[in-house]
């Protein structure tokens, strides 16, 4: 089949070009989709190539941080803040963070044998938002609430946080593997005096997940009230069950140190 | 589409989503990167792209139009090779060769970027996603250390190319 090539050169562009989606291949740094494709999963028709949309920088606009969707993670990996850049720097190798994006990893759906996003837990702890375009136009909704929706209609333009003083705690199981998604990925963040607290997790199941029970009782055990891991085949969901406490338990810890 | 392929511009007809490496490969005919896994875990096809370290595999050629791409064919050639190659040969770093490319790329990038010599942890962390079936990392993170610091012997055993030899001969047993 002919792929047809949309380049559009600003993000007023691709929202027009994507429109309601249907039909449409965004591809980001092309980290996901190429093997897709490779593999025969992915048969593009028409392909939205957002690399000159302009929307691959991170600025601080006033009190908020926003990262266009297609910022390589590379770019993540070395910001200052160490909640994100952190994270970031455990997702692949230098070389493929060069490639991968932010919307990307958020974008995503899950593969078969493998949940993928792991930037959705430091997103959910940071409070982030998310700016996308699609039927009905565009708008901005929690990351929460943008995973738990229907993805495949949504074209992430932005993803953005506010910025005030934090104390975090990040914890994590991961193979020390370029191409293997993590076990689980928890993420912490509170005010500095240690109120609104958010927890992320993610890599337990097809989308990252806001663990509002732990945010309540601050029990870390809690977690398994929000999150129902799954069996892929990267680890099975009783192994999940077991060391999610304790990985929540480990963040919590840190984020009262900190 | 246009590339710049180790310093000559090229035009590019394949598909606009064909990964970077099959126009290399199959189009131009420049078969250093390798098509190992082809889902961006083994490092194998790894070119520099505008002087960074990328995948190829993963890489659609229609996101690099105009980009400057650099191979180990752009790096040195037979007479006077690269000092992270001529390290490579010095240090014995090559056993099968198919991760070669891939790590010599990735290693002259970080030589580039740190200007001086760099540590073995970061030599770890920059070759961190390139695999050697051949298990010999010990003497590829030698090599690059060494190339970093400038410790490139001449090269006295290179073969000689003859007319009707294979252009490529082996070079025989360290021992």
């Amino acid at each position: 089949m002919t792929v047809e090539a949309l380049l559009p050169t600003s993000a007023d562009e691709a929202a027009s070009l994507y429109g309601d989606g249907a039909g449409v291949t965004v591809v980001g740094g092309g980290t996901i989709l190429l093997p897709e494709i490779a593999e025969g999963r992915e048969k593009p028709g028409r392909a939205l190539m957002l690399h000159r949309a302009g929307l691959d920088t991170l600025r601080v606009d006033g009190e908020r941080v926003v990262i266009g969707a297609m910022t390589p993670l590379a770019v993540l990996a070395d910001a200052p803040d160490e909640v994100l850049a952190s994270a970031a720097r455990n997702i692949g190798d230098g070389e493929i963070r060069r490639s991968a994006t932010v919307g990307g990893n958020i974008a995503a759906p899950a593969a078969a044998d493998s949940h993928r996003g792991d930037l959705g837990a430091p997103l959910i702890a940071l409070g982030a938002r998310v700016r996308s375009t699609g039927t009905g136009g565009e708008r901005m909704e929690p990351i929460e609430d943008y995973l738990a929706g229907d993805r495949a209609g949504r074209l992430v333009l932005e993803v953005e946080y506010d910025r005030f003083e934090r104390r975090f705690g990040a914890a994590g199981l991961r193979r020390r593997h370029a191409h293997s998604y993590s076990i689980a990925t928890v993420a912490v963040c509170a005010r500095a005096d240690g109120s609104d607290l958010r927890i992320g997790v993610s890599g337990i199941g097809p989308t990252a997940v806001r663990c509002r029970a732990v945010e309540q009782s601050r029990a870390a055990g809690d977690v398994l009230v929000d999150v129902d891991p799954v069996d892929d085949a990267v680890a099975s969901a009783a192994y999940r069950r077991t060391v999610l406490p304790k990985l929540v338990g480990d963040a919590l810890d840190q984020l009262e140190r900190r | 589409m246009k590339l710049i392929v180790n310093g000559m511009e090229v035009a590019v007809v394949s598909p606009p989503l064909t990964p970077l490496l099959h126009v290399l490969r199959d189009e131009l005919d420049i078969t250093s990167p390798k098509a190992g896994c082809q889902q961006g875990g083994c490092g194998a096809c790894s070119v520099l792209v505008d002087g960074e370290p990328r995948r190829s595999c993963l890489t659609p050629v229609a996101a690099v139009d105009g980009a400057s791409i650099t191979t180990v064919e752009g790096l040195g050639d037979r007479e006077t090779l690269s000092p992270v190659q001529a390290a490579f040969h010095n240090h014995y770093a090559a056993q099968c060769g198919f991760c070669t490319p891939g790590m010599v790329i990735a290693a002259t990038a970080l030589i580039d970027r740190a200007g001086g010599p760099v540590a073995r942890d970061e030599v770890i962390e920059a070759l961190g996603g390139h695999y050697c079936r051949c298990t010999g990392y010990v003497k590829i993170v030698d090599a690059v250390m060494a190339a970093s610091r400038g410790e490139v012997e001449p090269i006295e055993d290179v073969p000689v190319s003859v007319e009707g030899e294979p252009e490529v001969q082996p070079k025989g047993s360290p021992a």
